[in-house]
């Protein structure tokens, strides 16, 4: 018995030490990525090609911004619920501000990420200091959001286009061939990565969602840490509506809808517990990356709008059966 | 004497969810120009009764501790089927019944079987269950249209004795056959211990997955109810994403107004149902003092964030900071 557990600790420790040290969920869903481009290319050999590749990678930008805000609040073990209408918030916001001439365009995102930030603020409010369970918060101030901006535009669409400096973010590319929106998401990983693993708040985070009553009594101000990253992930479902209206060059009503669930659905197929305090970034990429190849595949094979939710529903629930199932109960 | 206080604290989220809705209600029919006629109740009850099924099929699953985000779509896809099926004579439109009550028992099942079974986190697995019900509903209607037994449906929507609206009726008539009897069996029993503390219910040997599983499966079959009335209002079948996620929203906002923890273990399906009229309550207000309709969803945010909020005033009674975390 204990000849083979010190075989495999020896098989182990000969492996490279980040694949020792990567979480299988993340190897899990990688590998899945790998299985759906091979599907793909049984299909069609343009699934390989670096064109669509990257056009992949930057629809997922969009998502991925969300996803990294999402995740944050999922490592407390809370959730978000109020992304839809908080990005078409920022959005629209963007957009009326760049009606104002040269300093509204110039205004246009910080404006966009700002209105996140309220009702970031707003959500962290209640989450951490009235201790309102945030499912129920987050689900009232999206309803808010939503009352304002109905109020704002009159139920219509906004006719503000988006300004140029927002479509360049989305649609334009500094270096050649590699879309701004894909740096957009480098530059936002990377700073989620840095937050997350080498600072005091990342460890606040995985803290609390392990247990908010031992980070508190540990010294954590656990209501400032979960207030804040509220308004993290606010901010970013704002930035990501703005980025969403550069790309489709104009604001439109329920246009975070189809943000919400995917953007929880990649955080947990990333690895990341839904209770909190357990899951990697890489993970999260690895979903947002996972989802968006799902979608497209399944749109390209040209499945009615039906077939695809029945198809994105099942991959769900075979993947988290895979490996995202709790300990049993004994 | 004691046991009244015990009686009243198990209750008191109950009663809070009536004196909510009671408040509301005075104010919207005191405000409303036609006054507390038996037309008035009878519009309110008929919009009140689709959000209290779908607000009861929560509840059943939140006092688990566990949520289902799938409640919406199960009404919409019993709701498109109820679209085909439901027509005809007596005896196709029983069947038809039977068969759109199955399939939300169905649904309930198949999240109870996922989350118990499959140790998933009933917070994504529904998600994606909810994603394949809607796809099947969309496969069914593609296009709203379809027609339902207008007989039925009228009898159902109508009033009793020209007063009382038979819609609550037939609610009062599941409270009593289904919550109630579910409330005293052991599985009911099970239901709120599993969701109170699971560990501890295990130990005690309490039937924790029994109890839940019933709790999924009435979840469907009260979200399905709801779907057949859905029809029965509107005489189509409608696969609506919106309107779906709505529903979902809604039941989570009305089951903390009627006083059930979404912690699991406290409240009752009724008091859900008052959440649900008193959800439904706050959206009409703004009709009766002819606010412009744009400002509805916004004033109706407004409202369920200052009930949502009222709840934390217990933080003032909080003596360890420490009972700040669950």
């Amino acid at each position: 018995m204990s000849e083979t557990s010190e075989n495999h600790v020896s098989m182990r420790t000969r492996l490279p030490s980040f694949i020792r040290r990567a979480d299988p969920a993340v190897l899990t869903a990688f590998g899945c990525i790998l299985l759906l481009l091979f599907l793909g290319s049984l299909y069609s050999s343009n699934f390989l090609s670096p064109d669509y590749l990257l056009q992949q990678l930057k629809v997922a930008s969009f998502l991925g911004v969300v996803a990294a805000g999402m995740m944050v609040v999922i490592l407390l073990g809370h959730i978000d619920l109020s992304v839809p209408w908080v990005m078409t918030a920022g959005a629209m916001m963007a957009c009326a501000v760049a009606g104002f001439g040269n300093t509204g365009s110039v205004a246009a995102i910080p404006v966009g990420i700002l209105c996140g930030v309220a009702f970031g603020l707003l959500n962290g409010i209640g989450v951490a200091y009235l201790r309102i369970p945030s499912m129920i918060v987050t689900l009232a101030s999206n309803v808010v959001a939503q009352g304002l901006m109905v109020v704002y535009t009159g139920g219509f669409s906004p006719q503000d286009s988006a300004p140029p400096a927002v479509r360049w973010l989305a649609t334009g590319a500094v270096v050649p061939g590699l879309p701004n929106a894909i740096l957009v998401w480098l530059a936002i990983s990377a700073a989620m990565v840095f937050l997350l693993t080498r600072t005091a708040f990342g460890r606040a985070v995985y803290g609390i969602g392990n247990s908010e009553r031992a980070a508190f009594l540990s010294g954590v101000a656990t209501r400032s840490v979960v207030m804040i990253a509220f308004v993290v992930s606010g901010a970013l479902s704002a930035f990501g509506g703005v980025l969403l209206a550069g790309y489709a060059s104009k604001a439109a009503q329920a246009m975070g809808d189809a943000y919400l669930l995917p953007s929880i659905a990649a955080v947990v197929l990333g690895g990341t517990s839904i209770l909190g305090g357990r899951g990697s970034y890489l993970g999260t990429v690895a979903g947002v990356i996972l989802i968006t190849l799902l979608q497209s595949i399944l749109s390209v094979m040209q499945m009615p709008e039906a077939g695809r939710q029945i198809v994105y529903g099942v991959v769900i629930i075979a993947m988290l059966l895979l490996y995202g199932r709790a300990p049993p109960n004994r | 004497m004691s046991e009244w206080r015990y009686w009243l604290n198990e209750q008191r989220g109950t009663l809070t969810g009536l004196a909510i809705f009671l408040v509301m209600f005075v104010i919207y029919v005191a405000n409303h120009p036609a006054g507390f006629t038996a037309n008035v109740v009878h519009t309110a009850a008929n919009k009140g009764v689709l959000l209290a099924f779908v607000a009861m099929a929560q509840a059943l699953v939140v006092i688990t501790a566990g949520i289902d985000l799938s409640v919406g779509m199960i009404l919409v896809l019993t709701n498109c089927l109820a679209s085909w099926i439901v027509v005809g004579g007596a005896v196709p439109t029983a069947l038809g019944v039977v068969a759109v009550l199955s399939t939300g028992v169905l649904c309930g099942a198949i999240n109870g079987i996922l989350v118990i079974y499959g140790r998933l986190q009933p917070i994504v697995a529904t998600i994606a269950t909810g994603a394949v019900y809607f796809g099947l509903a969309l496969l069914l209607r593609p296009f709203p249209g379809g027609s339902v037994n207008e007989d039925l449906a009228d009898a159902l929507t109508g009033r009793l004795f020209g007063v009382i609206p038979s819609s609550l009726v037939a609610l009062a008539a599941v409270v009593v056959l289904i919550w109630l009897p579910f409330r005293r069996s052991v599985a009911g029993r099970a239901a709120y211990a599993a969701g109170s503390s699971e560990s501890a219910a295990f130990m005690s040997g309490v039937p924790i997955r029994r109890g839940k599983f019933a709790a999924y499966l009435l979840g469907g079959l009260l979200a399905g109810m709801g779907g057949l009335f859905l029809t029965f209002f509107t005489y189509t079948g409608e696969a609506a994403y919106a309107s779906g996620s709505a529903y979902t929203l809604w039941s989570i906002a009305a089951v903390v107004l009627g006083g059930v923890s979404l912690y699991g273990g406290r409240g009752s399906a009724v008091g859900a149902i008052f959440g649900a009229f008193a959800a439904r309550t706050t959206g009409d207000m703004l009709f009766a003092f002819d606010v412009d309709p744009l400002w509805q969803p916004l004033l109706q945010g407004v409202v369920l964030m200052i009930a949502v909020s009222i709840g934390s005033l217990a933080l003032l009674r909080v003596r360890n900071r420490l009972d700040w975390f669950r």
